[in-house]
Order: structure tokens, then sequence, then C-alpha cells
């Protein structure tokens, strides 16, 4: 099958769908590749290395009229959409809730189209979760344009010339996004707080090496479903607030990445708070495009308010474009590969894939959005309860048969002793005092050295030698015989314990 | 010169020295020291014997020292680390084939009616007559193990029906012919009760030791060590020599608490072990739970070497897999490297994993993997929280988190090395079969474990090349 990938035409797009390498990959499962001229240009990938690479560098209208597939950043404009016709794929980010028209149209064109932004969130599913992939991107380009809009280091430094403190950052929101920002802060140098309502989040902060802020509040989890956020209520959102309005006066910078499915972002930095902020202070509200966190963010706009840089920039992952191509086409890719089980460049739409069917918005003239709940099968960590603690039992019964034990050995040693002779309870008195030495002896033997210890006790054990020794001198030839056999054998036992005992021993080596 | 005396001082020696070459091998430091402690024990134990006691026949004595000398050194110097385990069993059979040996040599002795009498004859006898079982025990039970050890012989467990009925008839057989002995050795015979009794107990023997699979070798092994200190100590009593006895106890106490450890390790009763058959009972609800577990994730040996180049800690988790593949050369190859970039490389050492108590600590001692970076799981467990990247080579069951989630599971309570704590678990693994107690194993499953398939020791050449 053909695979076509046009340039992106939304303005200030600079992503591409495909980069060479990841077109060479698609190429060895079996298909077709065209890239329209220029596709890449603007992500650093030159029409001359998608040849390199074995794709066809093409016209806007043969990818439109001749591919079995289309694979695009963007969702479709109107002039694109109704470009396809029924039998072709469409591969993109749809964002079919916001689109419904958009939906509408694909189906009745009869096209089969995934969107990227509808992947489940299920662990097999990573690898082909695109809105994770920007994400990440998303959050360490926050930091950039944050330190770029920021006239200080973020590292504390003391020179020649005197003390610098280091930057403190705030990131609202730990999700992809903002553990990427946390991680990009945190190696410039900054102090990062963060804070989210889902308070599971509260490792994943802390061993990224940044301060979970708690918010001193009665346990309410923000965890919603598929590993999102959700609305939280009226008091939580007072008590944040009143985090957020201290922490706004002492930090430098706050990149917000607070959002919630389907609703528009929470207002979570207010006007007021601003204006509290240092002179020179940055904000990042990486939720600009449904509507931002920040109170005063302009969509896509940087502006300045009372000293403070609001970045409102709605396209972070454009912003690194190569970047973000290249994990964009990866997980396009991964899609494919899980489409095509034949490897054989044919793919096949199976609706009974969770992760594709969640992802397929329409097929053969059917709307299928949105998809059933994901069935969380592969996500234990709720549903298995904690380990019972099961050796409590076992001690109830263990308590008994001991004593029980040692009531009749006790027993047994009695009647032992009241019809043996003298010279068997001496030698029995012996066996008895070895024994508990060997205990005492070998209890406290490193694990490491039981090998050893095992040849060494089989080397002691030809002891038995002496009992052959005894008998070898008897006058009767068959005794004698049977003797020189167990000397034999038994010096084998000797020599070979002990020289192998020594070897493994002289390996063990601090 | 009172000779008695002498040699009753050397024996004391020789227990001595015995006692502290035991107690030397507790400790890395003083192993060595131990050993040599032992040997000469040893040596003052034969001297002593052969001066005081032997009166003719010096000749073939001396031929069979010799050569039987002679054959254990080479057997000791070909021997790989991988194959300690053969060598260990093999070695017991001879313990036990010698016990065998004296008891019938002694039983043969016309003078043993004139020296005992009454109740002593009939506490000889029987003396005699188990220090001879457990030495037929020991010999066939060590010739079955070497077989299955060595690869010779099936490694999965032999279940007959009705094999505890078998046992017990044994048993209770062997007991009515040791009646029938001491009945029949006072009127001076009992010969044909005695061959009897040996053909039973090596019939017990085989049959115990094939009714149990592979994993539960280093409880067969310190088992069958554990005889061979008792066969040593029957005979002792029954030629009423203290120091066959004093040895024979301490081998025997070592090797059963030995036993009792490996025991623990895997939360079994040691009576369970012995019976034998384990993994088959278990099996439908291992296999039900088994299904739908998710997918596994693999992973290549570039990307695996790339995982361990940036982490801090790195824990190796070895396993029977590892000495399969001789992977032990290639996984010190590959710590070297790492610790030279700083990466903090550790091995956590299960007490079962492998076919013989402390298995894993020979292969790696034997790669020259210094043994202060070699850690038991105790000492361990605690640090995986800490730990960045696990590399789990060829184990399976060791590392199975539902040991602590399903306490009902064949291996429930079992405690395991707690590697998915960490960041990111590595399994070499050649498929994705179950392990030795037929339980599929979660931590496969989970998000951070990934899969390196293949031989251990062909990927771990790839990740090598790839730092």
């Amino acid at each position: 099958m053909r695979i076509g990938v046009p340039k992106e035409l939304y303005a200030g797009e600079k992503r591409v769908a495909t980069t060479p390498d990841v077109a060479a990959q698609l190429i060895k499962m079996g298909f077709d590749v065209a890239v329209e001229s220029n596709a890449g240009a603007a992500a650093n990938y030159s029409d001359t290395s998608y040849e390199a690479a074995g794709c066809s560098v093409v016209s806007v209208d043969e990818i439109w009229n001749d591919s079995d597939i289309v694979m695009k950043v963007r969702g479709p404009d109107d002039e694109e959409a109704s470009r396809l016709k029924s039998g072709q794929t469409l591969i993109s980010f749809l964002w079919p809730a916001q689109n419904p028209e958009l939906l509408q149209k694909l189906t009745d064109s009869g096209v089969t189209a995934l969107a990227m932004d509808s992947v489940p969130r299920i662990s097999r599913a990573q690898k082909m979760d695109a809105l994770s992939s920007m994400a990440n991107i998303a959050g360490y380009r926050a930091v950039v344009e944050a330190a770029q809009h920021f006239g200080r280091f973020f590292t504390g430094q003391i020179t020649a010339a005197g003390k610098v403190p280091p930057a403190k950052v705030l990131v609202i929101g730990a999700g992809v996004a903002g553990l990427a920002a946390i991680g990009a802060a945190k190696s410039m140098g900054a102090i990062v707080r963060s804070f989210d309502t889902r308070p599971e989040v509260k490792e994943q902060i802390e061993s990224m090496d940044a301060e979970f802020l708690m918010l001193d509040f009665e346990d309410e989890d923000g965890s919603g479903e598929g590993g999102y956020a959700k609305v939280m209520s009226d008091e939580f959102i007072k008590a944040e607030m009143a985090l957020f309005a201290e922490q706004a006066k002492e930090v430098d910078i706050i990149i917000t990445t607070a959002l919630i499915p389907g609703r528009p972002a929470p207002r979570l930095v207010l006007a007021d708070m601003v204006e509290s902020m240092k002179d020179g202070s940055v904000i990042v509200d990486l939720a600009a495009e449904q509507g931002g966190n920040c109170e005063l963010t302009e969509p896509g706009k940087v502006i300045e308010h009372n000293g403070v840089t609001i970045i409102g920039y709605t396209d972070m992952a454009s912003r690194l474009a190569a970047q973000s191509s290249q994990l964009y086409a990866s997980n396009l890719r991964h899609l494919l590969t899980d489409m095509t089980p034949e490897k054989d460049g044919q793919i096949i739409v199976d609706m009974e894939d969770e992760a594709i069917r969640g992802a397929t918005v329409c097929k053969d003239g059917k709307t299928t959005w949105p998809p059933p709940a994901p069935q969380l099968s592969v996500a234990p960590p709720k549903a298995k309860p904690a380990p019972a603690p099961a050796p409590v039992a076992e001690k109830k019964r263990s308590v008994a048969g001991p004593i029980i034990g040692m009531v009749i050995a006790g027993l047994a040693l009695l009647g032992l002793g009241a019809v043996a002779p003298a010279s068997f309870m001496a030698h029995f008195t012996v066996f008895v005092l070895a024994c508990f030495v060997g205990y005492m002896v070998i209890w406290n033997v490193t694990a490491a050295l039981h090998t050893p210890l095992m040849s060494v006790t089989n080397a002691i054990s030809s002891i038995i030698i002496i009992g052959a020794l005894i008998q070898i001198s008897s006058e009767n030839e068959v005794i004698m015989w049977v003797a020189v056999a167990t000397v034999l054998l038994t010096s084998i036992n000797i020599a070979g314990g002990f020289a192998v005992t020594r070897r493994m021993l002289e390996m063990f080596r601090r | 010169m009172n000779i008695e005396g002498i040699i009753s001082v050397s024996y004391i020696i020789a227990t001595i020295l015995f006692i502290l070459a035991l107690g030397g091998l507790s400790n890395q430091e003083t192993a060595r020291r131990g050993n040599w402690y032992g040997i000469i024990g040893m040596a003052i134990a034969l001297i002593a014997t052969i001066l005081g006691i032997v009166t003719a026949n010096y000749i073939p004595l001396f031929v069979a020292l010799l050569i039987g000398g002679s054959i254990g050194l080479i057997a000791a110097r070909r021997v790989q680390m991988t194959q300690m385990p053969e060598l260990v069993a093999i070695l017991h059979s001879l313990v036990g084939l010698a016990a065998v040996a004296v008891g019938f040599a002694n039983f043969m002795d016309p003078d043993r009616l004139a020296h005992y009498l009454g109740v002593e004859l009939t506490i000889h006898d029987i003396e005699t007559y188990l220090g001879i079982l457990i030495g037929a025990v020991t010999f066939s039970g060590s010739v079955i193990a070497f077989g299955k050890l060595s690869g010779r012989m099936s490694g999965s467990p032999l279940t007959l029906p009705g094999r505890h009925f078998f046992n017990l008839a044994l048993l209770v057989a062997a007991i009515w012919f040791g009646y029938q002995f001491v009945l029949q050795s006072a009127d001076g015979g009992g010969m044909q009760p005695l061959i009897i009794m040996t053909a039973i107990a090596l019939v017990f023997g085989i049959h115990m030791v094939m009714a149990i699979g592979g994993a539960d070798m280093p409880v067969v092994v310190s088992m069958l060590n554990s005889y061979s200190g008792w066969a040593a100590s029957a005979t002792g009593f029954m030629l009423g020599n203290d120091l066959l006895i004093v040895t024979g106890a301490l081998v025997g106490s070592s090797g059963a608490i030995l036993s009792y450890i490996m025991c623990r390790a895997m939360n079994r009763k040691f009576l369970s072990v012995i019976a034998g058959g384990f993994g088959t009972g278990g099996g439908t609800s291992a296999a039900a739970s088994g299904e739908d577990q998710g997918e596994v994730v693999a992973i290549q040996a570039e990307e695996t070497a790339e995982l361990l180049a940036n982490a801090k800690e790195v824990m190796i988790i070895p396993g029977y897999g590892m000495a399969v593949a001789q992977a032990q050369h290639i996984v010190y190859e590959i710590t070297k490297t790492l610790r030279a970039k700083g990466v903090n490389v550790r091995f956590g050492i299960h007490p079962v994993a492998g076919r013989m108590p402390g298995h894993m600590n020979v292969l790696l001692a034997e790669a020259k993997v210094p043994y202060d970076i070699v850690f038991e799981m105790d000492e361990i467990n605690d640090d995986f929280p800490k730990v960045d990247v696990s590399v789990i080579i060829g184990a399976n069951d060791i590392v199975n988190p539902s040991a602590l989630t399903d306490p009902d599971g064949p291996i429930g309570g079992m405690p395991v090395l707690e590697c998915w704590k960490g960041g990111t678990s590595i399994v070499l693994k050649r498929s994705m079969a179950t392990g030795y107690a037929g339980v599929q194993n979660p931590l496969f499953f989970l998000e951070n474990t990934r899969m390196l398939f293949g031989d251990a020791s062909d990927t771990l050449d790839k990740v090598f090349k790839a730092l």
C-alpha cells in the first residue's frame, strides 16, 4: 500500500508526519512512501534525505489522489477533507470531540480515519501515544521559552563578582508535560516545586528531585479516568488558590500544564497573583489552547503584564519541529506495525484490537467515535488487594508441633537409656553433643559458601575410611579386599573433596 | 608406650580440626584456612590409624590410597564450575557405597559373635543394619541425582501412581527385615535379610530422587550431604569409633541445616520436597490465572546497553539459566565496563538459585566477580526502590511477584527478589515458558519490565559489544 505524506498547511505548523529514518522502516514493512515536495523542509528534513531513504517525492495532487493511506500531523482543513475519497485511510490528530463537522464530513466520504489523539491510554498503546510524545516536547520547550524571557540564570552560582541565587520554578500539573518541564528546569539548575491534584504523582515528582507541594486538605483524590485529572470541589480549589497565591510571591517562573479532558482549562493563576510576582518573572501557560490556566494568557502570544512575561504559545511542539516530527512519526510507525501483522504493507483495521478500535473514529461510512470505555485489564495496581498476611495462621499451628516432637524424642531417649548398655550410651552422648556442635558451627555460614561447605563436609565424611582401615588387616581375604575397595573409594572422595574446595575458595576474591 | 592413648588423642585433635574446618567455612576470610584444618585433621586421623591399628596388608592399602587419591585430584582439577553439583553428588554416592561396604565387611567378621552378647549384640546389629541402610539410600539417591544434574537423565519429576504408598511399603518392609535380621544374626545367620534390605534401600533411594524435580535439587543435594554424614555416624556406632560418630554427626547436621535453609528459601516443608512431584498439583490454577496477563515488551541488546550505561544502580539477578548458558564470564565483563563508568553494579543471589546451595556464588567467583559486590537476598531486597535497572538472567520463580500477592499459589509465601520495585527490569529468557513451578510470572507483563529474548550468552555478548 502507498502511504502519502502531504505538507502541513496550518499556519506556523512546522512538523511533518514522517521522517527519513521512519520512512525507511515503513518501506521495510512493505509500504511505498510518497512525500510531498518540501513537506519536511520546516523541520529540517530535505527532499533529498527522503529520497535517500527510498521515498518518492511527488506533487500535492499525487499525494491525495494516489495514496491508500494519508498521514498528517494536524487534522485536514476543509479543502483537504474534500479531497479524501472512499477507500483511503487518514491518520492524524483529529480531535473529534471539538470538530464534529469534520468527523461528519469524513464519515460521509467513506474514509477510514484514525485519530492519534484518541489512542486509548493503555500500557500496550503507550508506544503510539502521540499526545504523550508531544506533551513531553511541550514541557521541555516551555522551560526553554521561559529561559529565553527570563533575564537571569537558572542555576545558582558563586562567582568572583558575587553570588547568584538559583531561579525558583513552580510547575502546576505534573502530567507528562509537567514532568518534562520539571526535568528540564532541574537540569538547568533551578529549584523546582510542583503541585498536582492527584496525590499518586507525588512520588514521580520526588523522583525527578523536585519538591511536591502538599495541600493541607482532607484527602480528596483528583485522579479521574485513564490517569487524567478531574474537576475538584470548591473547597479544594480555594485551598489550592491560596497555595498558589503564596507561591506566586516567591517563585520566578510558573509553568502551568493543568488540563481536564473535555473541559476548558481551570483558572489557577489570577490577575492579582500575577501582579504579586516579582518584576522579570515569567509565566508559561501550556494550557493556552484550551483557554489558559492564567487569567491573562492570550493564546498564541507573548504579553507583558506589570513586568511579568506571560507566554501563551499554542504550538510548543511545532517549535521543536525536528524532534516532534521524529517522535510523532515513530508513534505512527508503531500504530502501523500493529495494523500490519503480516508485514506485507497491507493494513488491517482490526476493530477487535483495543488500541486500534479506540483510535478509529470512522470506518465504512459509519462514525465509530466515541469508542467503548477501555478495559483496564492491564493496569492491575488497584485491582489487586494487598497480600494477605498468611504466616499468622502457620505460626499458631507450629507451636504445638515442636513440643510434641520434643516430648516424644525425650521419651524415646529415656526408653533407649533404660535398655542400652553403658558403652553404647557413652557413644550416644558423644553423638548428640556432636550434632549440637555441628548445628552451632554451621548456622552462621554465609550463603555464598554453601557449595564449598558441602564439598568440604563431603571430604570430611570420608572419615569412614577409618572403618575400612580397621578391617584391612583382617585375615579374611574377602573382608580385606572389600576394605581395600572402600579405601580406594573414600580416598577419591578425600582428595577430590579437599582439592575442589581449595580450587573454589581460591576463586573467591574480594 | 600406650598406643591406644596416642590414637585417642590423635582422634580428638582430628575432631577439633574438623570442627574448626566447618567453623572456618562460615566466612570468606577464614574459609581457606578452614579447608586446611580439614586436610590436616584428615591426615592426622589417617596416619594415626595406619600406624596404630593396621597391622598387615600395607601394600594393597597404599596402592588403593594412591590410585583413589589421584583419581580424586584429577577429577577436582578437571571439573567445570558449572558441573559442581554433579561432582558433589557423585562424591556423596562414594561415601554411601563405602558405608555399605564397611557394614558388610563388619558383618562378615567371624569375631563379631564373640565380641558382643545379648542386648549389646542386638544394638550392634541394629547399628550395622542402619549404617548399611542409610549408606545404600545415599548411594543410589546420589547416583540418580548425578544423572539428573548432569543431564544424563530427565530432570522432570517421576510421579508414579500411589508413590507415597510405595515408599511406605518399602519402609515397612525395611523394618520387618531388620527384625528378621536381628533374630537370625543371634544364631549366626542374617545375610539374606541384610541383602534384601540393601536392595530395598537402593530402590528407595532411586525412587525418592526420581520423584524430585530440577529446581528442588538444592534441597536434594544438601539432604544427600546430610545422609552421607549420618551413614558415617552409624558406621562409627557399629565400630564403636567416636571419631566417626562425631565427624558423621557434624556433617549430618551441617547438611540438615543446609536443607532447612533451602526449604525456607522456597517456603516449603522439607517433607513435601522429599515427597516430590512438585509443580504438578498447582498446574490447573496456575494455567487459569496465567491467561490474559497483557503483553510483554521486548527489547534489543543495543537498547539494553543504553539503559545499563545510563543507570546509576544496576542489580544483576542470576539464575540457573546463567549456568546453562555459561554466561558468567561475559556478565562480569559487562560488570567491569559498567563499574569503570561509575555505575554501581551489584549481584543479588536468591538462596535457591541454581541446582545446589551457593551454586551462583561459585559461578560468579569463577568469573572473578569480587565477592563484596555479591549479596544475599536478605541483604539487598530493601534496596530495590533505589535500583535503576535490574537484569534477570535465566531466573523465573525467584523473581515472581505472585509469591507475595497470591498466598495460595504454588509458590505463595516464598521469599523472592523484589526487582519490580526498582526502575526497569530486563529479563533475559529464551522463551515465554513458565519456570520450574509452572506458574506464570506477572513480572514479565509489568509496565517497567522489558524482555530480552535469546540465549543469555549470545545476547549478553551483543550487549557488551554495544557498551
